[in-house]
């Protein structure tokens, strides 16, 4: 559904994203990881047009990423940090995109909606909200449209627990409808559970692109952290962040 | 333009327009009531407006850019082309700062001076506020912050308004043994601030105090072809920053 091909793009002089090729297909769930400065959203924006390569094409469905906005009804995107019109109440918030897609209320996603209890708050403005009842609109609004590539840009950072469950009950849900859904966190056990495929990037270059499967094959590992540090350690570039990913591990359940 | 509406709604909820429009207001109001001779309220005015209308579309436009960025990086987000995004915020800054001024300003204007001279200060009015918010666009565009944004756009606030002229005096100071009519006539126009202030004085009695080249220029601007000139360079004046400013937000990074 999504291919990239040879991407590269500097910011002034920093290379962020070198050379990155992958090809994407419906029903997997990929989980995007790396450090941070890896060039993670960089990479999500690329596809959502919102930064411009300085080489290489990326296709959505066939249609190559150029100016015309249309492929994007087939995107639900949650950013990272959410940032909204300060004036703009929530309720006008799904009213306005509502009328950009043209798609009728009977026709929305809206479980989010109802589970986060955000109708409750739908006349409060955008800049009174705290950060987590954001992360919980732009969560609503990726899915709003029931659309066929979920991309979602560390879905559950800042999060309470019961609505990162919500969040993840609904992501599991919508991979069952053979959806492709591109998934960043640090937080590795939250993609446990979720993801089919692992797409690694450091520095700005794709590491590894692999299913699962293979991943615990080649290291014996079940868990995706233990599995990707087995990985990293192997190619002998050995970093802060997996010695640290590893340490929370420890206290965390073994199941 | 579905979105335009929520960028006014954005503008209306900020009130700012709202006392931009009680300015002029009470500023056109006082103008009508302080002079009992209209034309020279008319004359008061339309300094004022030259002034202020240019700095406050520029401004204005400038902050608002920058403000409203979440909203356009969320925008970009969905089926929505950059071109859209950026003509529908340029149409819902130019529907408020126009009405403002047309509430502001015309209103007075229609009650006290319903002639010629009056309507042509209006019709400038309009189209210095369209060409200053495209300027202002495309000098935010351009800007990667908005600190820089904003000083650009004083900057051609000052170019416009004062340094032009300053170096249209010093050519024509240099020059004086040459006949330079023509040649400032063209000049001129070139300043959209500068082209409004001859349109708009040469529909005025006091014209006639300012010998031979207004003579020259009141034949020129009078005819139907000084008036279509005046729109044309006005139409010009907004169209090319605005496109300017699309092609560049199109290359963007949001």
């Amino acid at each position: 559904m999504i291919s990239i091909g040879h991407i590269n793009k500097k910011f002034r002089k920093l290379q962020v994203l070198v050379d990155i090729s992958a090809q994407m297909e419906k029903g997997q769930v990929i989980a995007l990881i790396g450090p941070n400065g890896s060039g993670k959203t960089t990479l999500i924006k690329s596809i959502l047009g919102m930064v411009r390569p300085d080489s290489g094409k990326i296709t959505v469905d066939g249609h190559i990423i150029n100016g015309d906005p249309s492929y994007r009804e087939k995107i639900g995107y949650m950013p990272q940090i959410g940032r909204y019109p300060d004036n703009m109440r929530i309720g006008q918030l799904f009213k306005m995109l509502e009328n950009i897609r043209s798609i009728p209320v009977e026709k929305q996603d809206r479980t989010l909606i109802q589970q986060f209890e955000l109708e409750k708050i739908f006349d409060k403005p955008m800049r009174t909200l705290s950060g987590g009842t954001r992360q919980k609109v732009s969560a609503a609004i990726a899915f709003l449209f029931d659309p066929a590539i979920l991309i979602l840009d560390e879905p559950t950072a800042g999060l309470d627990p019961l609505s990162a469950e919500i969040l993840k009950e609904k992501i599991i849900y919508e991979k069952k409808k053979n959806k492709l859904i591109l998934i960043t966190s640090h937080i590795l056990s939250d993609l446990d559970e979720l993801t089919t495929h692992v797409m690694y990037l450091q520095d700005g270059k794709l590491q590894f692109f692999k299913d699962i499967a293979s991943l615990q094959e080649e290291t014996g590992e079940l868990r995706l952290g233990k599995a990707i540090a087995r990985i990293m350690k192997g190619e002998k570039i050995t970093n802060e962040w997996i010695d640290k990913m590893l340490e929370v591990k420890k206290d965390e359940k073994i199941y | 333009m579905k979105v335009s509406k929520y960028v006014l709604y954005d503008i209306l909820r900020n009130k700012i327009i709202i006392a931009y429009t009680l300015f002029l207001f009470i500023v056109s109001m006082s103008m009508f009531q302080m002079e009992e001779n209209s034309s020279k309220a008319m004359l008061s005015l339309m300094n004022i407006v030259l002034i202020v209308l240019p700095l406050v579309s520029l401004v204005f436009t400038t902050i608002h850019y920058y403000n409203s960025y979440e909203f356009i990086e969320l925008m970009s987000s969905q089926p929505m082309s950059r071109t859209r995004i950026l003509l529908s915020e340029f149409a819902g800054v130019a529907i408020s700062l126009i009405s403002a001024f047309l509430i502001g300003v015309g209103l007075p204007v229609v009650i006290y001076a319903p002639d010629d001279i009056g309507f042509s200060l209006l019709l400038t009015g309009v189209a210095l506020t369209l060409v200053f918010i495209s300027l202002a666009f495309f000098a935010s565009v351009r800007a990667r912050d908005k600190a820089r944004g904003i000083g650009s756009a004083l900057l051609l606030w000052f170019y416009f308004t004062l340094i032009y002229d300053g170096l249209i005096l010093l050519i024509i100071f240099n020059l004086s043994d040459y006949p330079l009519e023509k040649a400032t006539l063209l000049l001129i126009s070139l300043n959209p601030i500068d082209i409004a202030r001859i349109f708009v004085t040469l529909k005025m009695d006091i014209s006639a105090l300012m010998g031979v080249t207004s003579a020259l220029y009141k034949d020129f601007f009078g005819s139907g072809t000084g008036i279509l000139f005046t729109i044309g360079i006005m139409i010009l004046w907004t169209i090319i920053p605005l496109w300017l400013a699309i092609r560049k937000f199109n290359q963007k990074d949001l």
